[in-house]
């Protein structure tokens, strides 16, 4: 007997669905990629090399040795203009939660790699597309100062379409506050890291992601500080592909390296290496509680 | 076409003429001139009294309202310094030494322009990477010298450019931020127009911001946040409603330190009194902070924008070890 109609499209999408799960298409070279082949690769491409945007957590599992202690949770989002416009702020930062099972956009908190301590924050474009509010603004700056107080090194990895509208100037207030905590925290000696991915722009590179003594760009990353269309509309042009990429910031002398996704990790040990001497790792680990809970 | 431009036609424009005809009747008439008078000030309130926050961008960006120019003319004395040393000299940003008030300053502030032609040579008033690494070499000579700097913003944001973009706009703003957070001296910065994001912050990292009554200061321009947000840069008004960019917002979210009071219409309607006004309004900041010692200075800069912000304090959700 055939399959009637409706049960064959029924059929249809639970199929469609089923593949989804286990497949991914490579936006770059079209490639179905096998969804844990993807993972397994930290998300590029094993076709072209494409990088896929990276979920916080899964970056801080990428690098660290075995050991995150995230800190600032208890910073939360308020909505202080009382903004609505399609739907309430409330409800928009309610849906990204759930959406990207994250409480804000970045994760802030301190662990190891290849056993140098390190505080760490991490930037998530799928919440509110990483823009900065006064969360963003407040983590990043207390993971400055809880580092500065360690004499941790710092590392960031952006990911920003800027300032936050719905926190209005009250965001761009943050790239004071977090430019001063920069500042503060570089005056006492101590390494600052940054490595910016797809996307980094707007008030997030014009303050915390352009400061650091070392810039790291992932590779093929956008990177500037007006966005791609925001210049296209005011110029009426369009842009070359290569604009505002990471390799094009290399070559104008913006970034000191693009490293590939795979290949961040070792660049960051090495750098970390260079700056920090590994006989007084030591007392360092003893003189931050966090690590010794471990 | 702006809006308050718009307004001042019409009936007020009709009035004025009649004010200026009658007075030329001299003092036979001088009872009607008063009466008109009157009745002048009562349109001005009607028309200008209770602007909404689109209105005042508009004010924000009357082609008649005092621009940097006007200010710096008013200061006793001034000598500009040029160039980033690298590069180029920004028309856009300007600075150097002046005297305001008998005072020794470092002065540094966004220029727009008055008419096309001079508006084409400042960019708008939209500053280049060039501008701000003028700006961080002005802020570093003033904090070498112990002069107090003085910013006057008005801008509707950083240079969106090409170029910009290749002299690397985002690090050349995050360094006069930088500048300002080192800086030892008294920081006294002022909107007198449009705060146009970043652009405009990039020079008021200050001690004490003051904000003209008119002036607007945001996180993006109203057209942009509406690009950004909506896709649509027509639907401006709602975003200025949305994006509380008026000096009585900022002054009650501790953004904004001080508001100078307009004329009722506008600076541009007693430009050289408003002008004055303002001077002796950031004298007087000068004044409070003159005696604070450099590291005082600076703790309390800090401070100031680090309990910036609406984030609420939970208790902390189970922190998430990953293994």
């Amino acid at each position: 007997m055939p399959m009637p109609d409706w049960l064959s499209r029924l059929r249809d999408k639970d199929v469609a669905a089923e593949d989804a799960a286990l497949w991914v298409k490579c936006p770059s070279c079209g490639e179905m990629l096998y969804r844990k082949d993807l993972e397994a690769n930290l998300s590029v491409c094993t076709k072209c090399n494409y990088h896929f945007r990276m979920h916080a957590y899964d970056r801080i599992n990428s690098l660290v040795d075995g050991d995150f202690v995230e800190i600032g949770t208890e910073i939360l989002p308020g909505d202080p203009l009382d903004w609505t416009d399609k739907r309430p702020y409330v409800q928009k930062l309610e849906a990204d939660r759930e959406k990207s099972h994250l409480s804000e956009a970045v994760v802030t908190g301190f662990a190891t790699l290849d056993g140098f301590p390190v505080a760490l924050g991490v930037m998530d474009f799928s919440f509110r597309g990483g823009t900065m509010g006064t969360v963003v603004g407040e983590r990043i700056t207390n993971l400055l100062e809880e580092a500065r107080r360690r004499k941790l090194p710092c590392i960031i990895f952006t990911a920003s379409g800027g300032a936050r509208m719905e926190e209005g100037m009250l965001a761009l207030m943050q790239m004071a506050k977090t430019t001063q905590a920069v500042e503060r925290f570089m005056a006492g000696g101590n390494l600052y890291v940054t490595v910016l991915t797809d996307p980094t722009t707007g008030g997030v590179s014009a303050s915390f992601a352009f400061q650091a003594d070392v810039i790291l760009a992932e590779a093929r990353a956008s990177v500037g500080f007006a966005g791609r269309r925001v210049i296209e509309q005011t110029l009426r042009q369009k842009l070359p592909d290569n604009f505002q990429t990471a390799e094009f910031l290399l070559e104008k002398g913006h970034v000191d390296m693009v490293v590939a996704r795979p290949a961040i990790r070792a660049t960051l040990v090495r750098i970390l290496d260079y700056a920090v001497d590994r006989k007084r790792i030591a007392p360092v680990l003893k003189a931050v509680p966090e690590f010794a809970l471990q | 076409m702006n809006l308050i431009v718009e307004r001042e036609r019409g009936p007020l424009q009709e009035l004025e003429a009649r004010i200026v005809a009658l007075r030329e009747r001299g003092s036979a008439a001088l009872a009607d001139v008063e009466v008109l008078e009157e009745k002048y000030r009562q349109l001005l309130g009607d028309l200008f009294g209770n602007l909404t926050p689109w209105e005042r961008v508009h004010m924000a960006r009357h082609p008649k309202r005092p621009i940097a120019d006007d200010y710096i003319a008013a200061f006793d004395q001034v000598d500009e310094l040029h160039g980033d040393r690298h590069f180029r000299d920004d028309r856009a940003l300007v600075g150097g030494f002046a005297k305001v008030r008998g005072r020794r300053v470092m002065y540094i502030a966004q220029q727009k322009g008055r008419d096309t032609k001079e508006n084409i040579r400042r960019n708008f008033g939209m500053v280049s990477p060039e501008g701000y690494r003028k700006a961080k070499r002005l802020m570093e000579l003033a904090t070498r010298l112990g002069l107090p700097i003085v910013t006057l913003v008005d801008t509707s944001g950083a240079d969106p450019g090409i170029a910009s973009e290749e002299r690397a706009q985002a690090e050349a703003i995050a360094s006069c931020l930088v500048a300002l957070s080192k800086a030892t001296v008294p920081v006294v910065a002022t909107v007198i127009g449009e705060g146009g994001s970043g652009g405009a912050l990039a020079i008021a990292l200050a001690d004490a911001v003051i904000m003209a009554e008119n002036a607007v200061y945001s996180v993006a321009s109203p057209e942009g946040c509406a690009a950004i947000l909506w896709g649509d840069a027509a639907r401006a008004p709602e975003a200025a409603e949305h994006l509380k960019l008026t000096s009585a917002d900022l002054l009650g979210f501790g953004i904004v330190d001080r508001i100078v009071k307009e004329p009722l219409g506008g600076a541009h309607r007693d430009a050289s009194g408003f002008v004055e006004t303002v001077l002796d309004t950031i004298d007087d900041e000068l004044r409070k902070l003159e005696d604070e010692p450099p590291h005082v200075l600076r703790e309390k800069r800090y401070a100031k924008f680090r309990r910036i912000g609406a984030w609420q304090r939970t208790v902390p959700l189970v922190a998430t070890a990953i293994t």
